[in-house]
């Protein structure tokens, strides 16, 4: 039941934020959020222990039985990871941002959103059941967008919002589809129950089409190519949301959901070959990329996107191991999946810690241009160390746990590409000739963030402000972070035993147990491939980092220079055209015409499936028929005949008002008081709307229209009424059910009410009156905001305040 | 609409009295007679709609000082919660309850929780009928 309540414990705190903040209407009420993930991660922290020694925390409060839609979460030792980050960095974060952000920011906006997306996050990971992770997934894409367009009077900051929302979205409802597909073979929306199903999955028809949706899910929240075109522009977010969301957790949500279905898809060679290798290409195009950027910002999530593409190319290798067939292979294979789990966990460490200085350089100095900065080792000594710690780990070197995971990945990249269950050939050696390049690239650009930063000349006359050291709560959060990058290397195998190593029977069910499962990490392993391809990176980085400006001219050639936001632009611009041109094709402007359209449209839909049907049976048995009702059939007769006739806009609005006040009269024959009432009143006031507006129509000019037109019209007008008078003199004497109407006869004893009508809208089918309120107060606020809110003449550009 | 029509404006004093009166009976009638939020809103709106004809929009606005797009949403927010409190208590979503209560002046009297409901259609009536009309006035 903790478990429920730690879930939704973030999106109460979010909803009471707004609240608070009229209390404390500045920073300190980051210190009130800052509780919220701290008490998360001390909850996580004491279960730890049980996780590791291979318990599991499940808990299942139903929801919507019928659906197969339960609440159900379950903590096991793959969700532990991802929940020990998400409050775990989640507090770091939230501690820097109380320095970071100016108390004129909207704070109470900003914490809100904040802890929305924690919740979300926690629901992603912890989620059992197919829907509710999807919920939550979505719950992740709406707060990452609200993030990022957090300061949205800026152009970038709406245009990557929206990107970002675009192709998450696009990709989360692809993995949608793909539930849907696998709750199809399977019968079942809970994950551990597929997983133990899934043996018999892979010879289902929708088996592949399911793989690859969740595969796309994944790809585009993980910002895998081509899909990671939104990740650079998600850096107009405030900072600490770049460090949180777009680099420590929920990029990292596709990994959770690869590892998670990997027991189900794992083994399968499309699943091995597409992992791997968009794995691998996003690995080298991010961090080639990388290399060009001059925005600090843009050069750190260029550098997330190859990292996301390094650990997801892992988690390929490691699902070769679920084909392989020796013991000895299997666990082998199984390393790259730990790998990739270990390497997730550092990569939140120092990348959390990179943007976080990166921050700082832009608080204190007002620019994060590599062209304008240089020479603030002096100036700010903390950041520069801290950035050295970051940029070293990330480049793989020792003693910090960067060189860990890089080396444990060539090693992986070797085992594969030496032997695995898919391929017999050469094929497979793209890998590690693939990951050295890119290592090399990485390596590069770590040795720009740390020179072009902090070191070379200083460069005062482009910056307008004197930089020095950030405050002391700002250095907090990514000293603790780099505490974590050194005490990893120096205790890898406590992370491996208590964090990585019990997620591993969660990513490779089948092989829980076999011994060497759960590697022990050593820094030094004597002088074997991976050692010696680290090398080779240093050198060669060195290398290509001194005579950098010599090789630059090549990003100004293709396919080098080729950027994918050409094609989203495209794509964007190329709907917006289609759909105004199509748009503009039946939106005339002209009432009749859209009465046109829609009276066809009931023509062809109601009259003809009833016509097919052969449902029309008109009943043409009469009653007696008082002379009073023909006095008014007749009268209604000829105004409806006159109306298209009249010279005046006058003479057509009373005409109008006769026939609504017939209307009227024979709503009371027929007793049906209240209807009469409020037609009476309905049309009372319509006249006074006409009234208003009668100053401001237009001469009522005869119609120009060409004659085939007009004849045309007529005979859809005449179509029409004759479906609906055909319509009503079927139901007449159409008894196909039993008549529902007994039960609400009694609404005396089940409503207290003797009026029947109101019983029925009050009581009985109250759902119906209460959404069609709700309809009336949104057409009530359309009209408002159509007339009164409309941009003024020459003020055109709201967006532009 | 600034007239000079004082036959009118004399008439519609009393009228518009009349007219409310008409509509808080048709509303709390609605349970056993014709009547009901949806007509005693429409009337209410309409006692509005002829004082605004009469007077103009500031003389009215200063004796009814209400923001009717909030009257609106008070309403649609009424309707939906009153709703939601058969929920908590364990009723599917928006079912009434009714009894019959000795009350000290009215005698035994039957109070029933649709009233509330009812209340939220009759509001959101109100604003939405004056939020158009005002808007539609005010673009001239």
């Amino acid at each position: 039941m903790l478990v429920v309540l730690g879930v939704f414990f973030p999106f109460a705190a979010a909803g009471l934020i707004p609240l608070l903040y009229r209390l404390i209407p500045n920073r300190r009420i980051g210190w009130f959020v800052m509780a919220v993930p701290l008490v998360l991660f001390a909850g996580l922290l004491s279960i730890v222990p049980g996780i590791a020694a291979g318990k599991t925390a499940n808990v299942t409060v139903p929801w919507i039985p019928d659906a197969g839609i339960d609440l159900a979460f379950h903590i096991d030792g793959l969700s532990m990871i991802f929940g020990l980050l998400i409050t775990g960095v989640g507090s770091l974060v939230v501690l820097y941002s109380i320095h970071y952000l100016s108390e004129r920011e909207s704070l109470g906006h900003f914490y809100a959103y904040l802890l929305l997306f924690m919740g979300a996050m926690l629901g992603v990971v912890f989620s059992d059941n197919l829907m509710v992770l999807y919920a939550f997934w979505e719950l992740t894409s709406i707060s990452s967008f609200l993030l990022i367009a957090f300061w949205y009077h800026r152009k970038g900051s709406r245009y990557g919002a929206r990107k970002s929302m675009l192709i998450t979205v696009f990709g989360g409802i692809g993995m949608l589809a793909g539930f849907l597909m696998l709750y199809s073979m399977t019968g079942t929306f809970s994950i551990r129950e597929t997983i133990t199903l899934a043996p018999e999955l892979s010879e289902q028809p929708l088996y592949l089409a399911a793989m690859i949706l969740v595969m796309l899910g994944a790809f585009t929240k993980s910002a895998q190519f081509p899909f990671h075109i939104w990740l650079p522009d998600a850096m107009e977010a405030p900072t600490p949301v770049s460090a949180y969301l777009h680099s420590a957790t929920m990029v990292k949500a596709g990994i959770y959901l690869i590892a998670r279905f990997t027991p189900i898809f794992g083994g399968e060679s499309t699943w091995f070959w597409t992992v791997s290798l968009i794995g691998i290409v996003t690995l080298l195009w991010g961090s080639f990329n990388a290399v060009k950027q001059n925005d600090l910002k843009a050069l750190l999530a260029y550098s997330t996107i190859s990292q996301l593409g390094l650990i997801m190319s892992l988690l390929g290798f490691g699902s070769a191991a679920l084909a392989a067939g020796t013991d000895a292979e299997q666990v082998l294979l199984a390393q790259a999946g730990f790998a990739a789990l270990f390497y997730m966990v550092n990569h939140s460490t120092f990348k959390g810690l990179l943007f976080m200085i990166v921050g700082i350089v832009d608080h204190e100095l007002g620019t994060r241009d590599i062209r304008r900065l240089g020479g603030l080792m002096a100036l700010m000594p903390v950041s520069f160390t801290l950035a050295v710690i970051g940029s070293f780990s990330m480049a793989g070197l020792p003693p910090f746990n960067g060189f860990l995971g890089k080396e444990m990945f060539f090693q992986a990249a070797v085992t594969v590409s030496s032997g695995n269950p898919f391929t017999a050939d050469g094929a497979a050696l793209l890998f590690p000739v693939v990951g050295w390049i890119a290592s090399v690239f990485t390596f590069i650009y770590c040795m720009i963030i740390v020179y072009r930063t902090f070191l070379g000349p200083r460069q005062p006359e482009k910056v307008d402000r004197l930089p020095h050291e950030a405050p002391k709560g700002m250095l907090v959060s990514p000293a603790v972070l780099a505490l974590f990058v050194v005490g990893i290397f120096f205790f890898p195998n406590l992370a491996g035993k208590y964090l990585i190593g019990p997620a591993m029977p969660a990513v490779f069910p089948t092989l829980a147990g076999k011994p060497g499962l759960v590697p022990h990490i050593q820094a030094w392993h004597g002088f074997n491939t991976p050692l010696l391809m680290t090398i080779g990176v240093i050198a060669a980085g060195i290398i290509l980092f001194v005579t950098f400006r010599h090789w630059r001219l090549i990003y100004r050639f293709p396919p080098f220079r080729w950027n994918l936001d050409t094609v989203y632009r495209g794509l964007i611009g190329g709907m917006e055209t289609g759909s105004t041109l199509i748009t503009k094709r039946y939106m005339s402007g002209n009432l009749r015409d859209y009465f046109v359209y829609i009276y066809v449209f009931f023509l062809a839909a109601a009259g003809g499936s009833l016509f097919l049907k052969g449902a029309f049976k008109p009943d043409f048995r009469m009653e007696t028929i008082a002379v009073y009702e023909v006095t008014f059939v007749l009268i209604m007769t000829f105004a409806a005949l006159a109306m298209p006739f009249v010279k005046s806009r006058i003479t057509a609005t009373l005409l109008n008002g006769v026939l609504g006040y017939s209307i009227a009269i024979f709503f009371i024959f027929f007793r049906a008081p209240d209807l009469a009432l409020t037609q009476t009143v309905i049309e009372t006031v319509t006249t006074v709307l006409f009234l208003l507006c009668f100053h401001f129509l237009p001469d009522w000019k005869p119609e120009r229209a060409p004659a085939r037109t007009k004849i045309i019209n007529g005979l859809i007008a005449l179509g029409a009424g004759a479906v609906v008078t055909g319509f009503a003199l079927t139901v007449k004497g159409y008894v196909v059910f039993d008549s529902i109407s007994g039960y609400f006869e009694d609404s005396y004893t089940l409503a207290g009410g003797k009026n029947i009508v109101n019983a029925i809208l009050g009581d009985f089918r109250a759902f119906d009156t209460m959404l069609e309120v709700v309809v009336l107060f949104i057409a009530g606020i359309g009209v408002y905001t159509l007339i009164v809110l409309k941009a003024k003449k020459g003020g055109g550009d709201i967006e532009g305040k | 609409m600034k007239g000079n029509d004082v036959i009118l404006r004399t008439v519609s004093r009393i009228v518009v009295f009349i007219i409310l009166t008409f509509g808080v009976e048709l509303f709390l009638s609605g349970h056993n007679n014709p009547g009901g939020g949806f007509i005693g809103g429409l009337v209410l709106s309409s006692a509005l709609v002829l004082l605004y004809v009469v007077f103009d929009i500031e003389t009215v606005h200063q004796g009814v000082p209400l923001d009717f797009k909030k009257v609106a949403a008070f309403g649609a927010m009424l309707a939906v919660l009153s709703g939601t409190a058969a929920a908590v208590l364990g009723h599917p979503f928006l079912s009434q309850g009714f009894g019959y209560f000795d009350l000290p002046i009215f005698g035994v009297t039957e109070l029933t929780t649709v009233t509330i409901f009812e209340a939220g259609v009759a509001l959101t009536v109100i604003g939405t009928v004056e939020t158009i009309i005002l808007s539609i006035s005010k673009d001239v």
